[in-house]
């Protein structure tokens, strides 16, 4: 195995993604993480010099929609889905900006 | 201070774009709603949804780009910017990072220090947040996602700018492209438009950029020339007592007319932007790009050139007038109506400026209909009331967009031309003011004054002035 993910690294990672990990969990996801990064490694031996990079994978383009409005007031649905509310709006513990 | 530092400004300006829908689905962008009721799973980042796009928001971005003579992106993707906060249903923002629509750029601006043109990166395409309100009350924040997915463009500026006064000359250019085209109504104070401010200092000559700051909160033209000032000493002040700038977002205080650090750096956002697999790849064609290109409205330029030759108004007039869209539209559409340029024009310059400075206004902000503007132009040119009161109806037209006619009628505001009656009042004044006319007839030309002024009061302001002036010059001279 060539790469090697660092104790800082997966705990980087799990800052960006709002992860608490176990220590056992974060050794089989260093584990995980390096073995993709090898794969990635495999690929990269190809020459893909002047190939465009691909987004899509299926050739569609131009999907638009015109602009009118179609939606009506949904609120009781929309709300319905959330963990808590209050005057019609979603609740969420207090932010500081 | 012993050496002499050059502030260097770049811009990120947030437009609001005018559509009717939002930028990935069906819901209202209509201001003002109550908390979450223009709102759908697109826009509320429900698991399955799928976002389609505005084509309208292509082509306003399109529009804005070509106006602001920037390179178009034929082929342009969005991408998605990975952030966790509570505004952001997502937990990504749709923007567009690798192939913005627009690029490479600039518009031309004027200044005390003369002309240069600011260059513009890019622009891209992105959606607006959520809005987050803090209950008083209770430990929590609500949550409105009304404002979640209303189309943004990003305009962002190459660092071109020197002073503050090149940066309102650079918006006021962009927002006055942008009313032209009738993309966004930019009004900074409803956050319609909205700019963040990138400035670094360094010794003039010095070829290296300093280390910048962004300030966000900025939202009056007035605001952001204080944070320039204020920033700009702050990071002086730091270089002078030997320290270093720290890169970092600070938040205006415009009531403190300070700013303070938001985030520094080093826990900058890490935003793991990657292509939205949601929404495929956009294309315009050439055809298509033609079409948007001749679809663009006349621009300030033409409409100045139009104005000279076609209504006959003094340069200065014009270049007022063209200054704001909504200010031609009222021009051309009075002018179309009553057909008398230079009486709309006067009315302009004089009357709406003064009131416009008065209630503390934006040209953007007149209620009055072109129709009653007409209508009064005509009452004040055929006589029908005198200077006094169109003045007065103006004001009230101005204020409320009440129709002169009916308004005049209703009020008895109608000029007395009649002679007789005029005459007969006169006649009166001048024998109940015996010390007057003697004074007059001394050489005291005042009197005269006074007695017209006894004149208008009789008639409760409305009489003819030309008239009154007339037949008492008739009467004085015939005793």
């Amino acid at each position: 195995m060539a790469n090697v993910i660092s104790d800082e690294t997966i705990d980087y990672v799990g800052i960006l993604a709002k992860l608490e990990l176990s220590e056992e969990e974060k050794e089989r996801a260093k584990k995980d993480m390096e073995e993709m990064l090898d794969y990635i490694d495999k690929l990269n031996e190809l020459d893909t010099s002047g190939v465009e990079p691909m987004s899509h994978v299926f050739p569609v383009k131009n999907v638009f929609r015109e602009d009118v409005v179609t939606n009506g007031d949904d609120r009781e649905n929309i709300l319905a889905n959330a963990p808590s509310e209050q005057d019609g709006a979603f609740t969420v513990p207090r932010t500081f900006d | 201070m012993s050496k002499q530092y050059e502030t260097v400004i770049g811009l990120e300006v947030h437009v609001e774009l005018a559509t009717k829908t939002k930028i990935f689905c069906g819901c209202s962008t209509e201001f003002g709603g109550e908390p979450n009721t223009h709102t759908c799973p697109v826009c509320t980042g429900m698991p399955g949804s799928l976002p389609v796009l505005n084509k309208k928001v292509l082509e306003y971005a399109v529009a804005v780009g070509l106006a602001t003579n920037c390179q178009i992106n034929q082929y342009s993707k969005f991408d998605r910017k990975n952030y966790f906060y509570p505004d952001n249903p997502q937990n990504y923002q749709i923007s567009q990072l690798y192939l913005p629509i627009c690029h490479d750029g600039g518009v031309e601006i004027e200044t005390e220090a003369g002309k240069k043109v600011v260059g513009i990166h890019e622009i891209h395409m992105e959606e607006d947040a959520g809005k987050l309100i803090h209950d008083e009350w209770s430990d929590c924040t609500l949550v409105d996602f009304n404002r979640s997915g209303v189309p943004l463009i990003e305009i962002v500026s190459e660092p071109d700018m020197r002073s503050a006064d090149e940066v309102i000359a650079y918006l006021e250019k962009l927002k006055m492209i942008i009313q032209y085209l009738g993309a966004s109504d930019c009004k900074l104070q409803e956050g319609s438009m909205r700019a963040d401010v990138n400035l670094s200092v360094r010794e003039v000559g010095a070829e290296k950029f300093g280390t910048r700051t962004e300030m966000k909160n900025l939202n009056s033209f007035k605001a952001i020339a204080r944070a320039i000032e204020g920033e700009k000493e702050r990071q002086i002040d730091l270089l002078e007592a030997g320290k270093q700038v720290v890169q970092e977002t600070r938040r205006w205080d415009d009531t403190k007319e300070s700013s303070y650090a938001m985030r520094s750096k080093e826990d900058a956002q890490d935003y793991r932007y990657f292509p939205d697999p949601d929404l495929v790849p956009i294309v315009v064609s050439d055809e298509w790009l033609e079409e948007i290109r001749k679809a663009q409205p006349e621009f300030r330029t033409e409409k100045l050139a139009r104005y000279k030759e076609q209504y006959e108004i003094p340069d200065y007039d014009a270049e007022i007038i063209t200054a704001s869209k909504k200010m031609a539209d009222i021009f051309e559409a009075t002018v179309a109506l009553c057909n008398k340029p230079k009486k709309v024009s006067n009315w302009l310059m004089v009357e709406t400026m003064r009131l416009l400075k008065d209630r503390e206004m934006e040209p953007e902000q007149i209620r009055f209909s072109p129709e009653h503007f007409a209508k009064l132009i005509d009452l004040a040119d055929s006589g029908a009331i005198n200077s006094t009161v169109a003045k007065e109806v103006f004001e009230k037209m101005f204020d409320e967009d009440i129709d002169p006619d009916a308004y005049v009628e209703e009020h008895g505001l109608k000029s007395v031309n009649d002679e007789g009656a005029l005459r007969s009042e006169i006649e009166k004044i001048v024998a109940a003011n015996p010390k007057s006319v003697e004074d007059y007839k001394a050489g005291k030309k005042k009197a005269m004054g006074f007695l017209v002024g006894q004149t208008m009061k009789a008639m409760k302001g409305k009489a003819n002035p030309q008239m009154v002036n007339q037949i008492l010059t008739e009467i004085l001279s015939s005793l």
